[in-house]
């Protein structure tokens, strides 16, 4: 296996505290191209990983106000300028009726910018991803907790990286190609 | 010292009950949900999924049949012409409700008991609203022309008019069932994933790659669970006021119009109190017997069906307060057409329907004051179907009993409904099940990863040996 084909090393932990540690561990010693697999989200090992904030709330508030605009100038350019629509003596466009499908829209839109924001920031769908290279990486989505350390990171090092998973911890150290 | 210790604290009321119980790790878990997909399909789904079928086959038939013919083949007349398909809209809409409440509405407020039940709900909406969607559908006569009511270029040249209620509505639920199904969906990704991986050490490669090819790749990075987690809370802060303004908008299409009986101000508030009681209803309906055949005892706990039956007697109590001051405002209202609507809902022709809203909405949800009865599944099961049809009364009683004499006394009639109504009511039912088994026979029915999430081990500070975890217990 050469180096520069190494996508990184992958540990495997048995419990969610203790890939935590290890984490801080890997962390302390200056790791930064980090990142653990689990089966659930563990609260708060984002900021031992200094993964910073999530930005999918500001693609859903753009898009919620896109929603918005779409949805007042559908409904006045509809009702209000093409095709003049005067029923009941209301005036064609006017605010307070077009609040309903003004809020849907927004709604709308925004989860969708919350989902395919999600999966986009995730880059998302994705066929393969070399930590399917793991021995024992089909037990992520079960009862175990994994940690892998990226081969770019500019403290990786085949052997002392290795040895350092082994010694927080973990099982299963292996070495996974691109 | 052992785990035990946390159990001999008194009684503390602050102490939650565990979501998860009996003796269940990570694993555990994992093969109590997966397992009900892997195991042999029992005989008892191929019945059910058979007779859910054939009412399924029904609604086609019915529907091809009124196609065909036109809609003088409903009970609908000249007063009643939203008859029997908007009332069995409005009750379909109605139950998807809950799901989106459990999801969301729980989700925000922290409620973890959620978890065991909020998969199916969601499902249950997503077809609840599948169902509900049909019946404006095919009410509007001419199916064919159906686009009319969207935005889009027509034959006529003219746009929609957006001033209509009506036209909220198709904005309402269309929306609702597109956020419904995402938030169902972005829900099921990582357990599609646990599944992915179950079906490939199994050997089983084509179920391995539909379930990979829906899982999206997922392999549970925390940065990814990071963004994942984001977009989960939006989608909840989304949908909490989306639900309310569902039900509300549906109320609208009656509230907006000068009908007696309608046009008040308390339908919105209501209406969506009666859709989360119709909706718990039918999750109990579901759940009960499903959590029994399905052996899910330990993760669909008692405590949980307690708490859904405190959400029962909230909102069926908000529900029958309603009823109430719908009679207050009508007499204080001092409009003799609205006291007459209202006077002749209880008393009218129609009074028989009346009075079984009433015993069902009203009376039953007061049972589960007793502790006795949240926390048996049979009585709670009882309970449920009358809610069940209570609601479905609820809504037979607004449409029908308003309409069937409005102003004009010369136009006034009696409503009842043809076989054909009655066939296609079934049919809906049909639709609702046929969906409903087929989730629970390909998908994991409990959001597997959210309930770990609520389990103590799963708290990266907690150890694995009993004495530390008791220790912490005590903290």
């Amino acid at each position: 296996m050469s180096d520069g084909k190494t996508y990184g090393a992958v540990a495997e932990f048995e419990s969610a505290a203790a890939v935590y540690r290890a984490a801080e561990r890997l962390v302390s010693e200056g790791y930064r191209k980090l990142d653990t697999h689990t089966p659930f989200p563990i609260h708060g090992i984002d900021t031992v990983l200094k993964q910073g904030a999530s930005h999918v709330g500001w693609i859903c508030a753009m898009m919620g106000l896109i929603g918005v605009a779409a949805a007042q100038l559908m409904m006045w350019w509809m009702n209000g300028y093409d095709y003049k629509i005067w029923v009941s003596g209301k005036l064609p466009y006017d605010w307070p009726p077009t609040i309903p499908i003004t809020f849907e829209l927004m709604v709308l839109l925004s989860a969708f910018g919350a989902v395919f924001g999600m999966l986009g920031i995730n880059k998302l769908p994705r066929l393969h991803h070399p930590i399917f290279k793991h021995s024992t990486i089909d037990r992520v989505t079960d009862d175990r907790f994994f940690m892998s350390v990226e081969a770019s990171d500019p403290m990786f090092d085949s052997n002392r990286t290795v040895q350092l998973l082994e010694s927080v911890g973990g099982s299963h150290v292996e070495l996974v190609e691109e | 010292m052992t785990a035990i210790t946390v159990i001999d604290e008194p009684e503390n009321p602050l102490q939650r009950p565990p979501i998860v119980e009996g003796n269940n790790d990570f694993a555990s878990v994992t093969s109590t949900v997966a397992g009900v997909t892997e195991a042999k399909t029992p005989r008892g789904w191929y019945v059910l999924f058979g007779i859910s079928v054939a009412c399924l086959l029904n609604l086609f038939a019915c529907i091809g049949y009124l196609v065909w013919t036109g809609v003088g083949v409903w009970g609908n007349n000249n007063p009643v012409a939203w008859g029997w398909p908007i009332v069995n809209f409005v009750f379909w809409i109605g139950i998807g409700h809950a799901g989106t409440l459990i999801s969301a509405i729980l989700f925000l407020f922290r409620q973890k008991w959620r978890t065991a039940i909020n998969r199916w709900s969601e499902a249950m909406t997503i077809f609840a609203v599948m169902a509900a969607g049909l019946f404006p559908a095919i009410h509007v006569g001419r199916i064919w022309v159906i686009y009319w009511v969207f935005p889009i270029p027509n034959q006529m040249g003219m746009w929609p008019n957006f001033k209509s209620p009506l036209l909220w509505d198709v904005f309402a639920v269309s929306t609702y069932f597109t956020v419904s199904f995402l938030f169902w969906y972005v829900g099921l990704v990582p357990d599609l994933a646990t599944y992915r991986d179950r079906c490939a050490k199994a050997g089983r490669k084509v179920a391995s790659r539909v379930y990979g090819a829906f899982a999206l790749g997922w392999h549970g990075s925390s940065r990814h669970w990071m963004n994942y987690e984001k977009a989960y809370l939006i989608l909840a802060g989304l949908s909490t006021p989306l639900v309310l303004s569902v039900h509300s908008i549906v109320s609208y299409d009656f509230a907006v119009s000068l009908v007696p009986g309608w046009h008040t101000t308390i339908f919105p508030p209501y209406f969506v109190a009666g859709a989360i009681f119709s909706g718990f209803g039918m999750v109990l309906s579901l759940l009960i017997p499903a959590r029994k055949w399905l052996k899910l005892q330990d993760l669909v706990t008692l405590n949980t069906l307690d708490s859904m039956a405190k959400i029962i007697l909230l909102t069926g109590s908000i529900v029958g307060y309603s009823y109430g001051m719908e009679f207050f405002v009508a007499w204080y209202s001092g409009s003799e057409y609205e006291q007459y609507a209202f006077m002749n809902r209880a008393f009218g022709p129609y009074c028989w329907a009346y009075w079984i809203m009433i015993s069902c909405n009203v009376v039953t949800p007061q049972l589960c004051w007793f502790r006795r009865i949240r926390r048996s599944p049979v009585a709670l099961f009882i309970l449920s179907i009358f809610v069940n049809i209570g609601m479905w009364f609820e809504r037979f009683v607004i449409v029908v009993s308003s309409l069937h004499r409005d102003f004009l006394t010369s136009s006034w009639d009696y409503f009842s409904p043809t076989l054909l109504d009655i066939l296609t009511l079934i049919g809906s039912f049909g639709l609702f099940m046929t969906m409903f088994l087929l989730f629970c026979r390909f998908l994991p029915i409990i959001a597997i990863s959210e309930i770990k999430g609520t389990m103590k081990a799963a708290s990266p500070h907690s150890a694995h040996h009993g004495s530390d975890e008791a220790k912490e217990a005590h903290a």
